[in-house]
């Protein structure tokens, strides 16, 4: 497949632009944060995107709906980025449907996909137990019991934790903490009894939570899959998710450097603007050549997974390493070029370091995917 | 069968009869590149018969057009011979300065009948070009270049000298910019001319370098005589096809950011010398080296082929060479270095039989050339920022 947008996704991208700006600008995630929101999205803007269809994008037709594809996707989260849009985008409509269509049985994918398509239902993905991404590690327990199970745990660093309908836990049925076979997903009702949660607003503002599970009992119907077997599942719905998060480095990557562009030929010192520093001139242009790498190797990734092409893990870890990457260097020299203007929480460019950092975190760092390509890489 | 999958499998059937097994393994070492000329000494029988036999169908020219000895392959089919030329991993029949980068320039800006004269030679590896643009006090400033060329009528007298001629002493033609207008601003009294190297008045001379070979010379001009009718383009507009040519040189220069060490990546490599402890490197930090690199190159990879496939759909920002270039080159002096603390000592020996006479040694440092030649990085990243990111 040609490394281009067709048509659709490209319109697909332009109206994204256009709805971000018009109701999830910047300046909202301002307004929310300074509102002490709990969610860091006005409280329509989710029933605005299911509108479009957003929510649907991912699910299958035969359950309602729209198997547009995550080229097409991707481009809507790479606008997020742009704009810094919090909202159930992420944890549901990409993580909660790949994790249900990787893994459900007919009748729960009928059920729970439906109800995503419609907006009806949020989700949230509760993997990871200690401070650094370890999706094998996990030691959460779900034991059988009176035909049901039996969950006991604690998991942290969950997007839309505090605020999802249902959880998506990963837990242990057999093994110990490290081995691949034995993990179990389980969809949990936030409201159930035994879940606890506490949210843990981080420097992006949104709204994630640590969670304990003590004694929570669930029905059989609520494990996805085949029990022990989780780990493909989760590790396709990891995959799947690293690539948004690429995706949405990406848009944080070129909108920093586009507003530190404009800044650089509206700033003036010693008599002239500052963009006709060599100094500032190189690293601006350093910085754009490693941006266009990055714009490869997410539409790559997304081209993968759309082709169910054996290498997506692979290329996951490539367009997340290198993100990772660039955005660390792309938000670091959007303060620097602007000084101290630039350290202000008035100008908007700090925000976009903030966001980044979290994004870049969740399912593993540079570090993390670095030595993951080494090891799908056979050394 | 579409029109195109049956160009495939002639295709691969006509390399399968005609591609030599010795020219279908890669070897770590220069051996590999066939340049063709009137003294070349090809390396083995086999070279030569590749070369000749991919020239008389066109194919070390796919998309030049038939009528100049080429191909005459359009990009779709391009693609497909490239695919299974890299599907036998067959060795490419005939590099040259001719195929890169006059070439193109000539049919892009030249008369019919320089096009006539010049092209088929160069497909058919019979005529090999340099490249006289580099003087002592003309580098990343080009357009400040002092070799002149007095109007003789129909003809130039052609003085001055030229630097950094890379095979100026093997090649049989040189293309070359004079100053032909000594009044005009810097870019606008240039022209791009052709002269045979041995006309009277050519001497160019080897330069060592810190590789210990001498693959460049210095040029000395004096009253070399070249004939009008070899002016490419215009009399004093050379400015713009020269300029042209780099596009070219630079993408060209770029893509060696993607050319595997005999046939083997850089984990490879790595596994192999290092060995495994629980499937990984058993050495943390050059693992983590290695991998960055490797992950660096996959995008470098995909950026390439990003931006042609933007070319073809009419997308993209275009001007986009000036990045290959940059990126490619520092990647290629990164992988070479990584090469090393991979070799460890043996990396180092300089001669003898055991380390090919010092073939990684010489090419690493080769490589340091690599961001000069072509335009230096730095002269990448002002014209990224000048015309790309429109810094004044
Ligand atoms: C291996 C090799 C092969 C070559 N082959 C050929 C050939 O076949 N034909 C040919 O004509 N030439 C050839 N060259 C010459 C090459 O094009 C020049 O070396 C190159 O353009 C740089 O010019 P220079 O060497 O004079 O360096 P200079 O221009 O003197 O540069 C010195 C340093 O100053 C920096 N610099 C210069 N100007 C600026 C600026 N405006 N802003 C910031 N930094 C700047 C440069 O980046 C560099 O770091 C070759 C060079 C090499 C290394």
């Amino acid at each position: 497949m040609a490394l281009v947008l067709n048509q659709e996704q490209q319109m697909l991208k332009e109206s994204a632009q256009g709805f971000l700006a018009e109701f999830a600008p910047l300046a909202e995630l301002r307004k929310q944060r300074d509102a002490g929101s709990q969610t860091g999205y006005a409280d329509n803007l989710w029933a605005q995107m299911a509108n479009m269809g957003w929510a649907a994008i991912l699910v299958p037709e035969a359950y309602g709906g729209l198997e547009f594809g995550h080229v097409g996707m991707g481009q809507i989260v790479e606008q997020t980025g742009r704009t810094l849009t919090a909202s159930p985008l992420f944890a549901t409509a990409v993580l909660g449907v790949t994790a249900i269509n990787s893994a459900a049985s007919e009748a729960q994918k009928t059920e729970l996909l439906g109800a995503i398509a419609a907006g009806d239902i949020t989700t949230a993905l509760a993997v990871d137990e200690k401070i650094h991404h370890a999706p094998a590690a996990i030691s959460m327990t779900a034991v059988k019991q009176n035909g049901g199970y039996l969950l006991n745990g604690a998991k942290r660093f969950v997007a839309d934790g505090s605020t999802a309908d249902k959880l998506i836990v990963a837990a242990r049925t057999a093994g110990e903490a490290g081995d691949i076979d034995g993990i179990s997903l389980f969809v949990v009702d936030r409201s159930a009894a035994g879940v606890e949660v506490e949210r843990t607003p981080m420097t992006d503002t949104r709204n994630y939570a640590n969670i304990r599970f003590s004694n929570v009992a669930v029905a059989e119907a609520a494990l996805l899959g085949e029990e022990g077997k989780g780990f493909a599942a989760l590790s396709a719905t990891l995959d799947a998710g690293n690539i948004y998060l690429a995706a949405e480095l990406l848009g944080i990557a070129q909108e920093s450097f586009d507003r530190t562009l404009q800044y650089l030929k509206e700033r003036k010192q010693f008599g002239v603007l500052i963009g006709s520093f060599q100094s500032l001139q190189h690293r601006a242009a350093d910085w754009w050549s490693q941006v266009e790498l990055c714009k490869s190797a997410v539409l790559k990734a997304l081209q993968a997974m759309d082709e169910g092409d054996a290498r997506a893990p692979a290329l996951a870890s490539i367009a997340k390493a290198k993100l990772c990457q660039v955005t660390e260097l792309a938000t670091n020299e959007a303060i620097q070029m602007h000084g101290g203007i630039g350290m202000t929480d008035e100008y908007e460019i700090g925000f976009f370091i903030k966001r980044a950092r979290p994004a870049q975190m969740m399912f593993g760092d540079n570090h993390y995917h670095t030595d993951r390509f080494a090891q799908l890489s056979g050394y | 069968m579409s029109d195109l999958q049956a160009f495939r499998q002639q295709t691969r059937d006509w390399l399968e009869h005609n591609c030599p097994e010795s020219m279908r393994q890669s070897t770590a070492g220069g051996d590999d590149m066939c340049w063709g000329g009137r003294n070349y000494k090809f390396a083995s029988e086999d070279q030569k018969v590749w070369m000749e036999r991919m020239a008389a169908k066109g194919w070390t020219a796919p998309d030049w057009p038939a009528e100049y000895g080429g191909g005459g392959l359009d990009k779709a089919e391009h693609k497909v011979l490239k695919e299974e030329l890299a599907r036998i991993n067959a060795r490419s029949p005939l590099d040259s300065f001719g195929i890169w980068m006059i070439g193109p320039a000539l049919l892009k800006f030249g008369s019919e009948a320089l096009k006539q004269q010049h092209l088929p030679p160069i497909v058919r590896g019979e005529i090999r070009w340099c490249q006289g643009y580099s003087e002592p006090g003309a580098g990343s400033d080009l357009a400040g270049l002092q070799a002149k060329g007095e109007d003789r009528g129909d003809h130039f007298i052609a003085n001055g000298q030229k630097v950094w001629t890379s095979y100026g002493d093997k090649a049989d033609w040189m293309f070359c910019l004079l100053r032909t207008d000594t009044e005009a601003k810097k870019q606008m009294g240039i022209s791009l001319v052709l002269f045979d190297m041995e006309t009277p008045g050519v001497t160019p001379k080897p330069i060592k370098l810190i590789s210990g070979s001498s693959p460049f010379c210095e040029t000395f001009l004096d009253d070399v005589r070249v004939e009008k009718d070899q002016v490419v383009g215009e009399i004093n507009q050379g400015w713009t096809i020269a300029k042209y040519l780099l596009t070219h040189e630079r993408e060209m220069i770029g893509g060696m950011g993607l050319a595997d060490v005999g046939g083997e990546s850089l984990g490879q490599i790595a596994a192999k010398t290092l060995g495994l402890e629980q499937g990984r490197l058993n050495n943390p930090m050059l693992r983590a080296e290695v991998a960055t690199w490797e992950i660096d190159e996959a995008c470098f990879a995909l950026t390439a082929e990003r931006v042609t496939d933007e070319v073809k759909s009419g997308q993209g920002v275009g001007a986009t060479s000036a990045m290959l270039k940059y990126y490619g080159t520092e990647l290629n002096k990164r992988r070479f270095e990584t090469l090393l603390k991979i070799t460890g000592s043996d990396g180092l020996v300089w001669e003898g039989e055991a380390s090919n006479g010092g073939w990684l040694p010489r090419t690493w440092l080769r490589t340091k050339g690599n961001s000069i030649e072509g335009g230096t990085s730095e002269v990448q990243l002002n014209v990224i920022a000048k015309n790309i990111l429109g810094l004044g």
